[in-house]
């Protein structure tokens, strides 16, 4: 159906220094580095082939677009305005007037050309360092043509990597809950798309109230909540084949589903007679463990990445708060004292932290906070929104919004938003339809 | 009063929860109804909603659900009064099975949400048992905070929803 798994070949062009700009991402958007992004040159021939094959007039110029957005998007940079450049796309590949340049501001450039090679699209870029004067780094790939926004997406990492010194986020996708109708009625429908919001499709049809959908570590499985035939279970859905089964034989509601870090286990809560609890189901040999056993709602379980612990939420203390556990439901501690409720705990891809929704005198906020529940941060504060799911560097979240109605139940909508983990940088993303749920997948190309 | 209703609503609900015990049900309803009287308004004793806007019949005089307040699936006295005669309307037609649909409010996380609406269709199915009518007869099925009658973002909307609903399945 969709394929995820599409071979790159890439190629390290010798470069000729290290590093002499650096970006520091812990001070979030306060001092976004100017960068220039040359739209990558493109001889007649190849133009021509492009524009045939995929109805693109100029695919270099449409290249670096997607990867100006994203740096954009990231916060981290300033792309220059293009009108600015003083030097030809082709020339700069070459060899960059670095006075040019530095005239403009930019203290980093990317320049690159794109080929039609034997039926396929081969880009090259190059990073230079303006102010030093230098090359940084110099990449080829080659691939099908039909990639070409997967290739925008994989030069932004590697720019990104090779600035922040961090792994990037761009060559990856959402699946979320799109949503349409009226509140009392809402049509949902699992989606998926690329994290700039292109190439949406819908995977199922609407005919069934869908919700939580979450990414295997591999971004090929999801696991969701359905509604088909009234029966709310945990389904397992194959992205590719569109094969989806019910996870397990529960004699009740099972809900809130997550992969464990090696994607073999399913964790999820089953309710009955009132109660929810915490369970594992092993894919392979289908072997169902309990894991907490409480007369409390547990639910929202997430695994540490190294798969030794679980936070989840839990109102054992009267309310919802936060508790961890080892990952065979030992040593629960509640880590979440502040003050309000505590709701959908997230561990870090990173390990360190962990992502919450927090009601407080009627206000939602996303945080962080560490894993013994110290350091407490808040980053968002809104009427609602709740869910954030982490990008795979661990530095950005992406999370729902919904809006007041009025006093006549008019105006609701839903909407997907994104923060960094300084708490600056918020941003709509864009979705076709109203949009909740998000889960953010790993790095599709590393 | 309403201190002790703070303390002891937690301790209350899990007693409940492990014992199944009528009568604790009994007087932790009468504590909050106690204290609630003091912030009665128009539709609403404290939060809970006393209205009829949403309201349907299963037959005459039976009403078809039971609301709660927030975060709670403690039984209030009303929603005590209607299940009984839920229950007797039931018994007479012995013939008609029923599920019990749980709902909440939009001012929570969605997958506590879930096991809340849960929850609260469960405290009517144990209220209903406990007036005769068989466990076959019923089952249980939480929308948490996905379907919700009035799309109002307001206390006196969030009241409505939090409810749970008998529906007819046969």
């Amino acid at each position: 159906m969709i394929r995820i798994l599409i071979l790159f070949l890439v190629v390290i062009l010798p470069t000729k220094s290290l590093a002499l700009i650096e970006v520091d991402i812990t001070r979030g958007n306060l001092n976004p580095l100017p960068i220039a992004v040359s739209p990558l040159s493109i001889d007649e021939k190849s133009r021509l082939n492009f524009n045939k094959i995929l109805n693109k007039k100029d695919i270099g110029s449409e290249i670096s677009l997607i990867v100006e957005k994203n740096l954009k998007t990231s916060g981290l940079f300033n792309p220059l305005n293009k009108d600015a450049f003083l030097q030809e796309p082709d020339i700069a590949n070459l060899k960059p007037r670095f006075e040019d340049w530095s005239l403009i501001k930019a203290q980093a450039l990317i320049t690159g050309k794109v080929n039609f090679v034997d039926e396929k699209l081969r880009v090259e870029f190059r990073l230079w360092d303006v102010l030093a004067g230098k090359e940084i780094m110099a990449l080829a790939f080659t691939t099908v043509p039909n990639n070409w926004r997967r290739v925008g997406h994989i030069i932004t990492d590697k720019v990104y990597e090779r600035l922040t010194g961090e792994k990037g986020y761009f060559d990856t996708r959402i699946i979320y809950v799109a949503e349409e109708g009226p509140k009392t009625r809402r049509i949902k429908k699992l989606a998926i798309m690329d994290q700039d919001g292109a190439n949406n499709k819908f995977l199922t049809l609407g005919n069934e109230l869908v919700l939580t959908p979450r990414f295997n570590p591999t971004s090929q499985m999801v696991t969701y909540l359905s509604y088909f035939r009234n029966l709310p279970r945990v389904y397992l859905l194959d992205i590719e084949t569109g094969m989806q089964e019910v996870v397990g034989d529960f004699p009740g509601m099972t809900f809130a589903p997550r992969f464990s870090p090696n994607g073999k286990k399913i964790i999820m809560s089953f309710a009955k007679d009132g109660n929810s609890d915490i369970y594992t189901m092993d894919l392979e040999n289908r072997i169902v463990e309990k894991i907490t056993n409480h007369p409390s709602i547990d639910t929202s379980p997430s695994y540490s990445p190294d798969g030794k612990y679980i936070c989840f939420n839990s109102d054992r203390s009267g309310y919802q708060q936060i508790y961890i556990m080892k990952s065979d439901g030992s040593n629960v501690k509640r880590i979440s004292f502040g003050r309000g409720l505590y709701g959908t705990p997230v561990w870090s891809p990173r390990g360190d932290l962990i992502a919450f929704t927090k009601l407080h005198k009627g206000k939602f906020y996303i945080g962080v906070m560490r894993t013994d529940g110290s350091g407490e941060r808040l980053l968002t504060e809104n009427f609602y929104q709740e869910a954030p799911s982490w990008s795979p560097n661990g530095r950005v979240l992406i999370f729902y919004r919904e809006t007041e109605t009025n006093d006549k139940g008019e105006g609701f909508s839903a909407k997907l938003w994104s923060i960094d983990l300084t708490g600056y940088n918020e941003r709509l993303v864009n979705t076709t339809t109203d949009a909740s749920d998000p889960s953010w997948s790993s790095l599709l190309s590393n | 009063m309403l201190s002790i209703r703070n303390i002891d609503q937690g301790a209350i609900m899990k007693l409940n929860k492990i014992l199944k015990n009528t009568f604790l049900i009994i007087i932790a309803s009468l504590a909050l109804s106690a204290c609630a009287t003091q912030t009665k308004t128009g539709q609403m004793q404290g939060d809970v909603y006393t209205g009829t806007d949403t309201v349907k019949y299963l037959a005459s005089g039976v009403k078809d659900r039971v609301f709660f307040a927030t975060n709670e699936s403690v039984l209030t006295t009303a929603a005590r009064e209607t299940l009984r005669k839920q229950a007797a309307w039931l018994r007479k037609n012995s013939k008609i099975t029923i599920v019990l649909e749980g709902h909440a409010d939009e001012r929570g996380t969605r997958e506590y949400n879930l096991a809340l609406g849960e929850r609260r269709a469960n405290s009517a199915k144990d209220y209903l048992m406990t007036y005769g009518i068989s466990s076959d007869r019923i089952s249980v099925l939480s929308y948490g905070k996905e379907r919700p009658v009035d799309s109002g973002s307001n206390p006196l909307a969030w009241s409505k929803n939090r409810r749970s609903v008998t529906v007819k399945a046969n």
